[in-house]
């Protein structure tokens, strides 16, 4: 079946995505963070110690879901096909910016959707950024910047990325090899089955629906194509009646979990996610699929954001959350310290010379 | 017939290839080679969008589409 095939598909698929986010929001993952990729790779990141921020390490299994539910989907459409040496290294910097530009923000692309749906109006900031980093992106490949061709290779290395996931998830599960969270976001989160399936079923949608917030607003750009937009629409639809119905939705900069309202790092933070997934081929939650149907570019691009969170919470570059005033501590406004605003100037700096610097245009 | 090598890479490089493939040569057909299905089936969309006759064939594990 072709899913791509018309608008009331990919819409259903949005609703698809919608209901499983719902749902892994419902049974225990973070209310707004029902599905962050970045959030979950940084988890990840934190659980293999990787960094040693002790509220966001846990070993998501969402994240083994996403590649493994491509990979299922991929081999039994045969669709499959292990591939590679589209400029590895620059997808694995690439994956490293936008990991540091998702957790100034505090969210990759989805959680953004995510947070707009709750009435984050900081997510809608962020969206303005997103945009202009997806055009700043578009405008690039319309100069002609391009990776280069990605060649077949053997087909057991395309599906290193998905079985090694697999078996890091057995041993966070059957040993006490990794680090898991007492408080803060690494440890709310769904019964691992229940995360598992879902994502499992998230990865195979968004395999078969071509599911990319990076690719939905550049096809506008440049096809004024909607179809992407579509399934996009799917998902924010559904969890804004979830939201609603909870009565998680609440319209305010202030008082949103796991959020700032440093505006110009929210709107900076997603104009460098923007640009980089454009470059890339694919926001985070894409790379992840791609990385599932044997593209070991994707997975070196998910290497690249595995590396990155933790650069983010070992140099203090990821965004602080906003908080309240309590009796014992003073309301804090979150946001970027300056290592983080530093690296979010040299990433745009990165961005616009891997970019734009003159190449002779590919026929 | 023009021929749009485009195997091997990312989207949307291919499907911006076909589109300059069509605006240069109005009229004539254009060949499109993909390696990945996506992209199939996003260029065979998009020629479909377009208003041309579209014919896809697989070559071992890739495709030739014929947009019309």
């Amino acid at each position: 079946m072709n899913v791509c095939s018309s608008k009331k598909t990919l819409l259903f698929s949005g609703v698809i995505l919608g209901v499983i986010a719902a749902l892994l929001a419902y049974f225990g993952n973070p209310k707004n963070m029902a599905i962050c990729v970045a959030c979950f790779i940084r988890d990840s990141a934190g659980a293999m110690k990787l960094h040693q921020a002790p509220i966001v390490q846990y070993f998501r299994p969402e994240i083994v879901g996403f590649a493994g539910g491509s990979f299922l989907i991929a081999i039994a459409t045969k669709e499959y096909r292990s591939t590679a040496g589209s400029s590895p290294m620059i997808r694995f910097l690439l994956g490293i910016i936008m990991m540091i530009g998702s957790l100034v923000f505090l969210g990759c692309p989805l959680r953004m959707v995510l947070r707009m749906a709750a009435g984050d109006l900081n997510a809608y900031v962020a969206l303005v950024g997103f945009v202009l980093g997806v055009a700043t992106g578009s405008l690039a490949l319309k100069k002609g910047f391009s990776l280069g061709r990605a060649y077949e290779t053997k087909a057991a290395s395309g599906a290193v990325l998905p079985i090694v996931l697999g078996g890091l998830l057995i041993l966070s599960v059957t040993t006490s090899l990794f680090a898991a969270s007492t408080e803060g976001p690494g440890s709310m989160h769904a019964p691992i089955l229940v995360s598992l399936l879902g994502a499992l079923l998230f990865g195979a949608v968004a395999q078969k629906s071509r599911t990319c917030f990076a690719g939905s607003i550049r096809d506008i750009v440049l096809m004024k194509n909607f179809d992407l937009l579509t399934i996009i629409a799917g998902l924010f639809v559904v969890m804004l009646l979830y939201n609603a119905v909870t009565g998680n939705f609440v319209l305010s900069f202030t008082g949103q979990p796991v959020a700032h309202s440093m505006h110009v790092w929210n709107l900076l933070g997603m104009y460098v996610v923007g640009f980089a997934a454009v470059l890339a081929g694919g926001c985070p939650l894409r790379q992840l699929v791609l990385a599932g149907q044997g593209s070991s570019d994707s997975a070196v691009t998910f290497l690249g954001m595995l590396v990155g969170a933790a650069v983010c919470h070992n140099f203090n570059l990821a965004g602080a959350a906003a908080k309240a005033a309590t009796e014992t501590e003073a309301a804090a406004a979150g946001g970027p310290a300056l290592p983080g605003k530093i690296a979010v100037i040299g990433c745009i700096a990165v961005l616009l010379f891997l970019g734009f610097c003159k190449r002779k245009k590919q026929e | 017939m023009i021929e749009v090598d485009a195997r091997g890479l990312s989207c949307p490089e291919p499907l911006m290839m076909t589109q300059a493939a069509l605006k240069k040569c109005k009229g004539e057909a254009v060949k499109v080679l993909v390696s990945e299905a996506h992209t199939k089936s996003n260029v065979e969309k998009y020629g479909r969008a377009q208003g041309k006759e579209v014919t896809v064939t697989s070559v071992g594990n890739e495709f030739e589409i014929v947009l019309k």
